[in-house]
């Protein structure tokens, strides 16, 4: 029962520490609070559904291209509509509103869209849905899948922002965006990296979703709250943060789902966020300001 | 002494306005009528604060459900009084938990109320008392709702107008130009902030408990419609949330908007608002009206 419990919640943990990653990303780096976050890899999703059940291929096989389009649709979305709101704000307090703002009415436009296209009934397509045995317990192949494409992801991430060049201009914009163009960095240019590469990784987590759990059109404010819950948790833009946090949040819910109730999933997540706002507010991994 | 004199005339006018319309005109008067109250209750505090609150339906609906509740067990009065302070308790644990803290923490606790309400009220219906959905039974004609959102929505307006003038409102303003400033020069800002914010969601909790008989049946997905959090943000923004008329000004006509686009293009609908929240924020971020002040002043500079 408890080891069960444990895998479950692990390989759960996964997908929400790859959900998490892209956030903490856009916001940590790219400084936009972005709300319509869990609407992009909902798209995703859909994509990678649409494009088994139409021309037969895997997610599996689909996963690079939806990537790749999730970093160009993230550089456009930046280019149109982040870029403004950052020139207007001139680096004060005000970006934060605004794209609050912003990106909650593109959220409700996403929605739409994807209720336009997709219906608002519940997808789901189960694929790879073979029982393996891990550790004595039987879990569903699509989910070991997901939770291997987090930690290559997510290791991968790690790896490039502690040990390359371009991790370490990723780093100092999001430590000093204000001093990051002393040292000749384009801030502009790293910003609409990071906000990119967010959205890649929330394309790779939906299309991952996809394999094996139920949504729906209107499902998105779920996925954005959970994957804010665990930034916040982890830290603001701390990589190993969320994905430690995402773990720790799968295996709250997983317990609580199974020794409590599965209609309580949400009150778990927000009674974890106050305990981190009460306890910890700068984050579980964060450095004290 | 005109500007003394105006509102209560226009109130009168708006109160006697129901005699001579259709039960469909009656429908988008409350509909007005209650969009201009949630409008206005929500810029009473993200207005001058800044702090944007997404939990608007989290208030409206448990005032909704709150009634759909109690509506047999107690008086109307009683009830509406028990729906109020269970807002201000849901207030005051969201306040007391995130408006310690910096902004973007209370955004996303309010983003997820809703829902997280929404879920722990179907689980506990399921699961305790094994009745999901509820029928209200009041004496109360579509007129009588009428005129309390229309009570409702004055005492809001007239109450932010007191709060304007007040050391409250002061210190709302200081606290929404630069809250370091506002520490020193020693403003409490938790509880400024705290005090605001269940005023405002007391409003916004009356307002969904007065609407509630207009539905008849109250079940949770229905009460807990996330758009009515989101028109009400659009409608305070496009007015001017910092601006006494100005969530009344953005209501009316948006109110009018919606009705019509949601009747002639009811899949296009969500879309359409997207866009046109999109458009606010970009064009007009301050708001039509402080927008007007500024073109007004500008010709009479010139």
């Amino acid at each position: 029962m408890l080891t069960t419990t444990l895998i479950l919640g692990l390989v759960l943990g996964g997908t929400y520490a790859l959900l998490a990653l892209g956030l903490t990303l856009q916001y940590g780096i790219a400084r936009i609070m972005n709300l319509a976050y869990g609407e992009f890899a909902l798209a995703a999703a859909f994509l990678a559904v649409a494009l088994f059940q139409g021309i037969g291929l895997s997610p599996l096989l689909s996963l690079p291209g939806i990537a790749a389009a999730g970093y160009g649709a993230g550089w456009l979305l930046y280019q149109v509509m982040m870029r403004p709101l950052v020139a207007r704000s001139g680096g004060g307090g005000r970006l934060e509103t605004d794209s609050i703002l912003a990106t909650f009415g593109l959220l409700f436009l996403l929605q739409g869209g994807l209720l336009l296209a997709f219906g608002a009934d519940f997808t789901s397509i189960s694929h790879l849905e073979r029982g393996v045995d891990v550790f004595g317990v039987p879990v569903a192949a699509n989910r070991l899948i997901a939770f291997a494409i987090c930690v290559l992801a997510g290791g991968a991430l790690v790896a490039a922002l502690r040990f390359t060049r371009w991790g370490l201009a990723m780093r100092a914009v999001a430590l000093a965006p204000g001093s990051a163009p002393l040292v000749g960095i384009d801030v502009n240019r790293v910003a609409r990296q990071g906000f990119a590469l967010g959205a890649a990784l929330a394309a790779t987590a939906g299309a991952s979703i996809s394999m094996y759990q139920t949504f729906s059109a209107t499902g998105g404010v779920v996925f954005t709250m959970k994957a804010l819950v665990i930034v916040i948790m982890g830290g603001v833009g701390n990589v190993p943060g969320a994905l430690a946090a995402g773990f720790a949040l799968g295996l709250i819910e997983t317990f609580v789902a199974t020794a409590i109730d599965p209609g309580l999933t949400l009150a778990a997540t927000f009674a974890l966020f106050l305990g981190v706002l009460l306890w910890r507010p700068q984050g579980l991994f964060g450095a004290r300001t | 002494m005109i500007r003394l004199l105006l509102p209560p005339a226009a109130l009168a006018l708006l109160a006697v306005w129901p005699m001579m319309v259709s039960d469909y005109g009656l429908g988008l008067l409350i509909g007005a009528a209650t969009y201009v109250t949630l409008a206005s209750a929500w810029a009473l505090f993200s207005g001058q604060t800044h702090y944007v609150s997404l939990a608007t339906v989290a208030f409206y609906g448990t005032g909704a459900y709150a009634v759909a509740v109690l509506n047999e067990a107690l008086p109307y009065p009683a009830v509406l009084l028990c729906a109020a302070l269970a807002g201000a308790a849901m207030a005051l644990a969201v306040g007391l938990s995130t408006l310690r803290l910096r902004g973007v923490y209370f955004v996303i606790f309010s983003f997820g109320l809703a829902e997280l309400v929404r879920q722990l009220i179907t689980w506990y219906e399921v699961n305790v008392t094994g009745t999901l959905g509820r029928y209200i039974f009041l004496d109360v004609t579509a007129r009588g709702i009428y005129w309390q959102m229309l009570a409702l929505g004055a005492a809001t307006i007239a109450l932010t107008a007191w709060i304007n003038r007040s050391r409250l409102g002061m210190a709302l303003r200081v606290i929404g130009d630069d809250e370091e400033v506002a520490a020193h020069s020693g403003i409490n800002l938790a509880r400024t902030k705290l005090a605001a914010f269940v005023l405002s969601a007391v409003i916004l909790t009356l307002a969904g408990a007065i609407t509630s008989p207009r539905y008849v049946y109250v079940e949770p997905s229905i009460v807990f419609n996330p758009t009515v959090s989101f028109l009400t943000v659009i409608m305070a923004l496009l007015g001017g949330a910092n601006r006494l008329w100005g969530p009344a000004l953005g209501a009316v006509p948006l109110f009018l908007a919606f009705e019509w686009l949601s009747a002639h293009f009811p899949d296009t609908y969500p879309v359409l608002l997207g866009l046109l929240f999109i458009g606010v924020v970009f064009l007009v971020p301050q708001g039509i009206l402080p927008a007007a002040e500024r073109l007004m002043r500008r010709r009479a500079g010139a």
